[in-house]
């Protein structure tokens, strides 16, 4: 019952290389069934994402000797010369399979340390699994444990609460003062890469309005079919700005296109409603003097990059907090692990001595002749008596003691110390 | 019982402050949700506290300064509840629970007065008290909640959000929140205020005699009704609203201190 996972991700991987094995769900469902009926795995679940291709598995034989077939088999499925993924591949095995796991469903391995999507990736690769057959009694208890990590992690610490780009400081920013966007409007000055994040993540969280200016009208009318906005006359800035709430602007541009002036005129219009602009352009947009308007909150590049180092350190320190949840959570899936392990040791156990006394009992009987029927009887139920104490009282022990399943660390050394290399399975 | 009232009510605020402080710096909803828990039995032992401080004492809660200020935190706790269940909003209880629990024990742990038997006003009388004491505790909570917003406000402009911000409600849910808070003071002051008229005329045949208090609770009630009607303005929502209802409730706490215990002739404590 030991567990292996082999895989790559983007600490050990260039995107060159991490394309090149990752899995669509047609491929996964694929892979599963080879591994399996290649006798590689018994059971197995294949995780991928942008970021990760992981084959986790629990294969018949010995975990070890069962890497380098798994890794063999992930460049042949993949064709992928086998030199060519031997640097970025990774092998854990048991204990630090399961704690990678833990991780990675944490979103303690992403690249944006947790990010929330990874954990929706493993609960819809468990479902996937699953639902084809591919897992067993180990993944499941795995897996089932890896989403109760992601959950608690999210809930009980900072990890995934702050928002960790530009894009999304700013909007978070403006619900800071608006609450929720769903009824609120949004105008972006400019049509470029930083633009589109905010727009995504403007969309992302509902605003209801959608204003695009960009001194190419075409550009803005791509984004604005794209996103679902209406373009408005590049420097109308009186009309434009009288309606929304939110204001971006990130334009090339050598001098402030909204003046203190400008911006005055916008708040008399619009009788000093909030208004919050995010200047995200270089050299910056907005007149510095803005920011002293009444109800006008300004935040450049600057300002929402210090936020956005804030949150990563925040973010950092909730580490430990998350790295226990790991730990405990490891701690209990090894614990059931030994727990099943160890029921079946001492159920193969039983059988073995059954079969040592039956075997005893008729070589012993043969040459004592001279004893009765009952007194044979007597002896036998005696060593019966004798061999249930010893067996069964280590057995009540290991299924109530907690504590007990958790020191026995190697249920494979006990394994070998009272059975036979022919008595295990 | 009383004993085991005050022990209860103590001790279930405290919890409340404790798990609400704990909201405030995790986010943890459970622990939020385990504060309005504390909060709710709080508000029950309180009651049985006030209901036991009174027969002990055979008088009415308001009969004396500490009873009136033990029902003051009991209706503070009570608005504050409910306006926390409308706007489903928590982060303020760390915020709100503080000044609860300081009028509760100062209230509670003070020596009683040995008192006079009250006269005997009738339940028009008790409604005007219990009403006018209501609305000087909701028109407390929305000057808490304006303090909240122009310490978020200047957060937001310095650009020093630290910890906080991201934890405490947005600046216009604390606009909502202090207005609706005003809404019921107003509302309590405006009938509570008349029941008092009508509580004279009972009892001294005339609907008016000169009082001081009377033209501060009246210019209270000018004042609040003119924050209710401004806040709502493009002009003053914001800072400035909230400023103005912070300059109220100064009001507020002057006709409570130095109008009843020097200048009027028939309201003492409350």
């Amino acid at each position: 019952m030991e567990i292996v996972l082999v895989g790559l991700n983007h600490r050990t991987a260039p995107v060159e290389v991490r394309e090149k094995v990752s899995f669509s769900a047609e491929q996964a469902r694929r892979a599963a069934d080879e591994l399996r009926s290649r006798g590689i795995l018994e059971e197995t679940l294949v995780l991928s994402t942008c970021n990760r291709s992981e084959v986790y598995g629990v294969p018949p034989e010995s975990s070890h000797e069962c890497a380098p077939g798994l890794s063999s088999f992930l460049s042949e499925f993949h064709a992928v010369r086998p030199e060519a993924l031997s640097g970025s591949l990774y092998h854990h095995y048991d204990r630090e399979a399961v704690r990678h796991l833990f991780r990675v469903s944490a979103g303690l391995d992403s690249m944006l340390l947790g990010e929330a999507e990874i954990l929706g990736q493993v609960r819809e690769a468990y479902r996937f699994a699953h639902e084809q057959g591919a897992t067993g009694p180990v993944l499941n208890r795995m897996f089932q444990g890896a989403l109760e990590v992601g959950k608690r992690v999210r809930t009980e610490t900072d990890l995934g609460t702050r928002p960790m780009s530009v894009a999304s400081a700013g909007v978070k920013l403006a619900e800071r003062i608006f609450g929720k966007l769903e009824e609120r409007s949004a105008l972006v000055l400019g049509a470029g890469a930083i633009s589109e994040q905010v727009i995504a993540q403007l969309r992302g969280r509902g605003i209801a309005n959608l204003f695009l200016m960009n001194r190419s009208r075409d550009r803005a009318e791509e984004l604005a079919r794209q996103y679902g906005g209406k373009v408005a006359g590049w420097g109308e800035w009186e009309t434009a700005l009288r309606a929304p709430d939110v204001v971006v602007s990130s334009v090339a541009t050598e001098e402030p296109i909204l003046g203190l002036e400008v911006v005055e005129r916008a708040m008399e219009a619009r009788k000093n409603r909030a208004l919050f602009l995010m200047d995200l352009g270089m050299p910056r947009n907005i007149d510095a003097g803005v920011a002293k308007l009444y109800n006008v909150y300004v935040y450049n590049m600057d300002d929402l990059s210090d936020i956005v180092q804030q949150n990563r350190q925040a973010r950092e320190n909730e580490i430990p907090r998350a790295e226990n949840i790991v730990e405990a959570h490891v701690g209990k899936f090894l614990s059931w692990q030994a727990s099943v392990e160890l029921v079946s040791l001492v159920d193969e156990l039983r059988a073995r001595v059954q079969e040592e006394r039956n075997a005893f009992v008729k070589a012993r009987m043969d040459s004592m002749a001279h004893l009765s029927e009952p007194d044979r009887l007597r002896m036998e139920g005696l060593m019966d008596e004798l061999l249930e104490k010893l067996l069964l009282e280590p057995a009540r022990k290991l299924r109530g003691e907690k504590e007990l399943r958790r020191k026995i660390q190697n249920v494979e050394a006990l394994r070998d110390l009272f059975l036979s290399k022919r008595d295990k399975p | 019982m009383n004993r085991i009232a005050l022990i209860l009510t103590a001790a279930a605020y405290l919890l409340s402050f404790g798990c609400y402080m704990r909201f405030l710096n995790t986010g943890r909803e459970l622990i939020g949700r385990l504060g309005t828990l504390f909060l709710a039995l709080g508000l029950v032992a309180h009651y049985f506290a006030l209901l036991e401080r009174s027969r002990g004492l055979h008088t009415v809660p308001y009969h004396d300064l500490y009873g009136s200020m033990s029902l003051f935190g009991w209706l503070l706790a009570l608005t504050y509840l409910g306006l926390e269940l409308y706007h489903r909003q928590r982060s303020v209880g760390a915020f709100v629970l503080p000044f609860i629990l300081v009028f509760f024990l100062a209230a509670h742990l003070a020596p009683a007065d040995r008192l006079p038997q009250p006269d005997l006003r009738g339940a028009v009388f008790a409604f005007h008290v219990t009403l006018s004491i209501l609305a000087y505790a909701a028109f407390a909570l929305s000057f808490v909640l304006s303090l909240i917003f122009l310490g978020e406000e200047r957060l937001l402009r310095k650009h020093e959000l630290g910890n906080m911000v991201w934890r405490l409600p947005p600046l216009e849910l604390l606009e909502r929140m202090s207005q609706s808070s005003v809404l019921v003071g107003l509302v309590s002051i405006a009938i509570g205020t008349a029941l008092g008229f009508v509580s004279v005329d009972r009892l001294m045949g005339q609907y008016w005699f000169y009082d001081p208090k009377y033209v501060v609770t009246l210019f209270v009630l000018l004042l609040y009704a003119l924050y209710f009607r401004l806040a709502r303005t493009a002009t003053w929502r914001g800072a400035r609203a909230s400023k103005l209802c912070i300059f109220n409730f100064v009001v507020v706490v002057l006709s409570f201190t130095v109008v009843n215990l020097y200048l009027s002739h028939s309201h003492r404590y409350f």
